[in-house]
């Protein structure tokens, strides 16, 4: 579904990824594992084009992303980021429908799919009305998924979605995320740096370390049979983190 | 009470925004002091007596200010000095006599009029009484009272053709002389401290004071002698119609006129209208009008200066401040040229668009849209420079395309920015236009100016009151405005 091949992208001395290369199966949510500043927001750029790599190349449903194709490709794709990306100037709705819109679907299919995904995140129907500021944290992020959602596309691209969240929330938002992303069956790239979190969305795990690939695999594998000291130490220290 | 009324009572005299066509009024301008304004209405005056159409643009500005428009056609005629014409517009030209400078004129497309009759020059004065009674007549006389006091203005003093030069030249022995202010000098005559000062020979004071002007039998001062400078190009019928006034205003005569003016607080067209029918037996009629007449009149020129100026300025700043916003090439010109502007001093910058674009309300305009641009282009650049990058992100990654995400996203969200930068704009335009009466546009400057000319702050309230209200209603306005336009979600 999406192809990177020994992708590399620097931001003047430092490398954000080096010589990348990742499957992400369709259907399935991948999760890009690591520590604070190890890439895994570039990478997700450069998958929504973005940004461009300095060199390898990536493959969205076989086609390869130049910024000729990305445009198109674009729709293709939903991006959710932490706060959201919502617009400040837009109502809920507004900021839902703004693509469609744009693209001039009529107003009555417009309504329609509004309603479907009022449902599918379960955000009630009068908080669309409210701009961005008079939401909590959690509605906003159904909003910015619902947002995603819109045009139907086959891919998720989410940027630690609930890491804005305090735990209550993001405990329920999290399962919400989690069955909606099964029972639509996308492809989802999702980015955290929560251990707990990428075992429970993830059907493959990624771990980045300084801009490389370290270990992929199940979960399971990641936390039983670590790759090099780096993984054990990872596992390890968010696994203390929660004990204490 | 009669002071009220003169100060409600001024002449409707108004510069006309436009280009001239054939029919076209002919157009009189004068400088920025009472006698040219006097001379510049008779000028009208008579022009319209030979059923010509004209109008007059009084205290357009100084002599390089008219004598370009004259040479560019802004303005059709215009009064003027010979001594000017020779030592300042011509300086450093051989014009050793009257034909001379009339052939060198025309040479420029200019002609002159014979001299009106009275030579505004540098003179001596001192109290008719003390002369009568040393028996002083002439500047030479005076060699005969070493002991007399003498004041004379700060330029004066320094000047070489001032007090330095005459003293040689008359071998004059005086030693009690000293520099100091010209109203504080006609006041030492009046209470005796001083016996003679410098003054011009057709100021208003002269007679008000009761001062004998002593002769300057030498002939070390050179020859003022007031004349009309106008275009060989136009009708004869308007050169003879300015031809009429030749020699017939000695110095007396334009004293009385410039103190009824400055002095009496006469309007300066029902000054000229009298001397015209009292000397010529011409009866024009004037219009005066009243203070809500002249108020409107005054806003909607002021208006027009300022709204179209700012108007324009929107239209070319925002794309502008887009511009330097996203194309980072020309992000350093554009906020670079239009800073630099931004610091050319106001009345420089009017007086550069002279030789381009003239007189009137056209060049101030031009000025005023160019003092518009720098806070809009700054704040649309500053607005799109501060949006978030996340926000900025979301909307690329929508799929929405450049100008789709200009349009819906990033200028709503720098749009209390932008407007803020309009909000300056429409502010400093007010107070700036104040500045285009300088160069004939007239508005809230000209009782600005006319005020300070005849030292009335009445008649400077009249434009300062008028501007700062427009001003504070400007800003009213556009907080309006915001609170139209801003969307909701950003003032939450
Ligand atoms: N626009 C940018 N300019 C400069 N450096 C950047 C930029 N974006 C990311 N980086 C750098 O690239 C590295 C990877 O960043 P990022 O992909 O955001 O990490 P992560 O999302 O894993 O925390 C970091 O060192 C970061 O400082
Ligand atoms: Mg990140």
């Amino acid at each position: 579904m999406i192809h990177l091949h020994r992708v590399t992208k620097s931001y003047g001395a430092t490398q954000a990824l080096r010589a990348v290369s990742l499957e992400v199966a369709a259907g399935q949510t991948t999760v890009l594992l690591g520590p604070s500043g190890c890439g895994k927001s570039t990478l997700l750029r450069l998958v929504a084009g973005l940004i461009v790599p300095d060199e390898g190349n990536i493959r969205v449903e076989g086609t390869l992303i130049t910024p000729a194709t990305a445009p198109a490709l674009r729709q293709r794709m939903g991006y959710v980021i932490q706060e959201g990306g919502l617009f400040p100037h837009l109502t809920a709705r507004e900021n839902v429908i703004l693509m469609a819109r744009h693209l001039g679907w009529p107003d009555g299919r417009i309504a329609q799919r509004l309603a479907d995904l009022a449902d599918l995140t379960a955000l009630p129907l009068d908080m669309l009305d409210r701009y961005p500021v008079q939401l909590s944290g959690g509605q906003r992020q159904r909003v910015a998924l619902m947002r995603a959602l819109f045009l139907d596309p086959a891919v998720l691209l989410l940027d630690e979605p609930l890491g804005a969240l305090d735990p209550m929330i993001r405990s329920d938002l999290q399962d919400d995320l989690r069955a909606i992303i099964r029972r639509l069956g996308k492809t989802a790239l999702l980015v955290t740096h929560d251990l707990s979190e990428a075992g429970f969305f993830g059907d493959t795990v990624v771990l980045l370390r300084d801009g490389a690939i370290v270990q992929q695999g199940s979960f399971r594998d990641l936390v039983e049979r670590p790759a090099e000291p780096f993984v054990e130490r990872f596992v390890q220290a968010q696994r203390s983190l929660v004990l204490e | 009470m009669t002071r009220t009324v003169f100060l409600l009572v001024m002449v409707l005299g108004s510069p006309s925004v436009g280009a001239q066509g054939d029919d076209a009024p002919l157009v009189v301008g004068s400088k920025k002091f009472t006698e040219s304004v006097i001379l510049g209405e008779m000028a009208a005056q008579l022009l319209r007596e030979a059923g010509l159409a004209a109008e007059h643009r009084a205290e357009v500005g100084g002599t390089r200010v008219l004598w370009e428009a004259l040479r560019r056609g802004d303005l059709d005629a215009y009064p003027d000095y010979t001594g000017t014409i020779t030592q300042e517009i011509l300086a450093g030209e051989a014009l050793p006599d009257e034909a001379a400078l009339r052939a060198r004129l025309a040479e420029l497309g200019i002609g002159m009029t014979a001299p009106l009759g009275f030579n505004n020059t540098y003179a001596l004065g001192m109290q008719e009484e003390t002369a009568t009674r040393l028996g002083i007549a002439t500047i030479s006389d005076l060699r005969a009272h070493p002991d007399l006091a003498f004041g004379f203005t700060n330029e004066f003093m320094d000047r070489a053709d001032g007090w330095p030069g005459l003293q040689r030249a008359y071998a004059l022995p005086h030693a009690d002389v000293r520099g100091l202010d010209h109203d504080l000098a006609y006041r030492g005559l009046d209470d005796g401290a001083l016996a003679l000062t410098d003054l011009y020979s057709t100021d208003a004071e002269i007679a008000y004071y009761g001062l004998r002007v002593l002769r300057d039998d030498r002939a070390f001062f050179p020859a003022y002698r007031a004349v009309f400078l106008y275009r060989l190009d136009l009708p004869p019928e308007a050169i003879a119609a300015l031809e009429r006034l030749g020699g017939r205003i000695g110095e007396a005569a334009m004293q009385a006129l410039n103190a009824r003016a400055k002095l009496e607080r006469t309007p300066e067209a029902l000054v000229a209208a009298t001397f015209l029918r009292d000397a010529l037996g011409i009866e024009s009629e004037v219009t005066v009008a009243g203070f809500w007449e002249r108020l409107w009149q005054r806003t909607a020129e002021h208006l027009l200066l300022v709204g179209l100026s700012l108007f324009v300025a929107i239209l070319v700043a925002i794309p502008l401040g887009i511009a330097a916003a996203r194309v980072p090439r020309l992000e350093g010109p554009i906020l670079g040229i239009v800073g630099v502007i931004y610091t050319i001093p106001s009345l420089a910058l009017l007086v550069f668009m002279i030789p381009l674009l003239g007189i009137g309300a056209v060049p101030a305009m031009v000025a005023l849209f160019l003092y518009s641009l720098l806070p809009i282009v700054r704040n649309t650049h500053a607005g799109l420079q501060g949006i978030a990058p996340p926000l900025r992100e979301s909307a690329e990654a929508l799929g929405l395309s450049p100008g789709a995400r200009l349009r819906l996203v990033e200028l709503p969200l720098a749009g209390p920015s932008i407007l803020a930068g309009i909000k300056t704009s429409a502010v400093i335009n007010i107070g700036t236009a104040t500045l285009g009466a300088l160069i004939g546009a007239g508005g809230y400057g000209q009782p600005i100016l006319t005020g300070i000319r005849l030292d009335d702050t009445a008649l400077i309230l009249e434009g300062a009151v008028p501007a700062a209200a427009l001003a504070l209603a400007a800003q009213l306005l556009f907080d309006g405005i915001e609170r139209l336009v801003v969307p909701q979600g950003l003032r939450l």
